[in-house]
């Protein structure tokens, strides 16, 4: 376009040339600046900037990481840049997955994995980041376009697929144990699992995954009404599970419906997705980056701007098989990292080379870490902090009924299935 | 249960219930549930025969027993109204009870999740967390949908959302 409106100028100089009556020059400037005009807009069109291969803090205009890389001038991230070696995972691109994700794209994260099966829909355009020129797009696809160009340093995979079926989830597991990205990473091929999705089912699937790879993931959600949601760190055999107990809510004080999935019916704010999906990013940047503390739990009750925190251990009970693996695993492990504690404290204490308080001790006093106690046993709901409830009953103790007819192991499943098959057909 | 009318309670009470925990990835495990899931089925659609309330039809569309299709209907002043019926059993089944869907009802009523599938939070899940792994397929069907199509389809009929097959068909005629 550009070399055709060039032409447009030179035909029109020479046509001013060409013409002997000087009257009609006016009119013919007049038609050069619009096509001067023209010609700058196609300037400020979509321009890609070019990857950059190391994160400078030099403080100019075009560098895109100055502000972040500041971070570390000020004290507050030790190795801000180290953010490229780490892979988060994504699930559930909507009101808060989406935003979340915009924001590790901004920070330079290095690799993003993103997982939706839904399109987007006119419906979505009161919440951040999706545009109406993509709706009828996967949302998936529709967050690579706009983040690619945002950000083309952070690597994009993403995956059209419901994680509840067993198609998906196999697909899921294998996303997340590819460590292609970083060859030489512990464990699996992601630093963190991101749940943002809508509905219980979903979130059951990601801490099956999670517990079954032993990944630390976040969770995340907005209440139906959209005026509370939460957030909540989960590392598998150190803290509570997603079912280790019935789900926590976030008591509106108006209704106590919430972790539903986006109906028709479900309201929703752009300000309270985006809350929440800032709480969510900024923990795992703590978490990533290590730095400040990293909340276990936290609720946000919009209507009242409370903001309840807690902390959960995990339930010995817990009917997911791969949580208790975990939880083992976890008390093998207990010895060498209370040792590794002790000898952390001991270095801090001698670096403050202070003497005892009392040389002589002669009841055994000693102060005890009250943080331990705070924490919630979640198989007691009426330990719940204020502000927190739960959205579903715990199942109830298993008793065998009494008019059972037990089921021989001999019982062929053919069998059965022809028997249902004449029933339906009659 | 309060708050259940009587004769789902005693329907229920006879469909036999289920003791495996095991989902889709459980090997043997699952084999061994996809049995006792076949004999509440079994067990329940023979009480709907003979109590005169035959209400759906469902089997196993994949050998693993992981997706399910079939139909289910409801009458509504004495006509017929007959609906498609799909779900999957979901990885984290039993903890999770399967969604159940009615693809051609999608977009027709608030009650309803994308894709077509039922809402059951409020009437449903709650008894199904409470009774895990105890409830299965049948039961969903019992509690679940059953309820779900008593409560909606009357609304929809009335409202003129859906309209009975032989009306769609003299409609579309004249």
């Amino acid at each position: 376009m550009e070399v055709e409106l060039k032409e447009v100028l030179n035909d029109l100089e020479s046509l001013k040339q060409s013409l002997a009556d000087t009257s009609h020059s006016a009119p013919i400037d007049k038609l050069k600046l619009r096509v001067e005009r023209l010609a700058n807009l196609g300037n400020y069109g979509p321009v890609r900037r070019s990857k950059v291969k190391d994160m400078s803090a030099e403080v100019v205009d075009s560098n895109p990481y100055s502000r972040l890389m500041a971070l570390q001038r000020m004290g507050i991230v030790e190795n801000y840049e180290s953010i490229r070696e780490f892979s988060v995972a994504i699930v559930g691109i909507g009101g808060v997955g989406s935003v979340a994700a915009e924001m590790l794209t901004r920070c330079g994260i290095g690799r993003l994995l993103l997982y939706d099966y839904d399109k987007v829909e006119l419906a979505n355009m009161n919440r951040l980041f999706f545009r109406p020129e993509q709706v009828g797009m996967t949302k998936t696809d529709a967050a690579v376009q706009t983040l690619s160009d945002i950000n083309p340093d952070v690597v994009l995979e993403s995956y059209t697929l419901n994680i509840t079926t067993v198609q998906g989830f196999d697909t899921f597991m294998s996303s997340l144990k590819n460590k292609s990205f970083r060859p030489n990473k512990e464990g699996s091929g992601v630093d963190l699992v991101l749940s943002c999705v809508d509905n219980y089912e979903a979130r059951m699937a990601v801490n099956q995954a999670c517990n079954e790879l032993n990944q630390t993931w976040m969770e995340s959600g907005v209440s139906e009404d959209a005026v509370s949601g939460h957030i909540q760190l989960l590392i598998p055999g150190e803290t509570a599970c997603f079912a280790c107990a019935p789900p926590l809510i976030v008591a509106s004080g108006v209704d106590e419906r919430t972790l539903k999935r986006e109906g028709v019916c479900a309201a929703s704010l752009p300000t309270t997705m985006g809350v929440v999906a800032g709480l969510l990013v900024q923990n795992t940047l703590k978490y990533l980056l290590k730095f400040g503390q990293v909340s276990p739990y936290l609720g946000y009750n919009s209507l009242k701007d409370f903001f309840p925190t807690m902390e959960m251990k995990p339930n010995p009970q817990c009917s997911n098989v791969a949580c208790l693996e975990r939880q083992k695993e976890y008390l093998l492990v207990k010895p060498a990292r209370d040792a590794a504690a002790k000898a952390k404290k001991e270095a801090e204490a001698s670096a403050a080379t202070e003497s005892p308080l009392h040389i002589d001790n002669e009841w055994n006093i000693s102060v005890v870490d009250d943080c331990e106690l705070d924490k919630v046993d979640v198989q007691s709901s009426d330990a719940l902090p204020e502000g927190l409830t739960r959205e579903l009953p715990s199942a109830d103790e298993y008793r065998t009924p009494l008019a059972e007819t037990p089921i021989s192991p001999a019982d062929d499943l053919d069998d059965l299935r022809k028997q249902l098959e004449a029933l339906n057909s009659a | 249960m309060e708050g259940w009318d009587p004769s789902t309670k005693s329907t229920l009470t006879q469909i036999p219930l289920l003791t495996t925990k095991a989902g889709p990835r459980d090997g043997a495990a699952w084999t061994q549930r996809l049995k006792e899931e076949y004999k509440a089925l079994i067990a329940y659609t023979q009480m709907n025969k003979s109590n005169d309330n035959d209400w759906f039809r469902i089997s196993a569309a994949n050998p693993e027993g992981t997706r399910w299709t079939g139909n289910c209907w409801y009458v509504h002043n004495l006509l017929k109204y007959e609906f498609d019926l799909q779900f999957d059993i979901p990885v984290t089944y039993p903890s999770t009870a399967p969604e159940l869907e009615l693809p051609q009802l999608d977009g027709k009523t608030q009650k309803m999740y994308r894709g077509g599938k039922i809402c059951l939070t409020v009437h449903f899940k709650p008894l199904w967390a409470k009774n895990c792994p105890r409830f299965g397929i049948a039961h969903a069907l019992c509690l679940g949908l059953a309820p779900w199509l008593a409560a909606e389809i009357p609304i929809l009929v009335d409202s003129g959302m859906i309209k009975h097959k032989d009306d769609a068909a003299s409609s579309a005629e004249s």
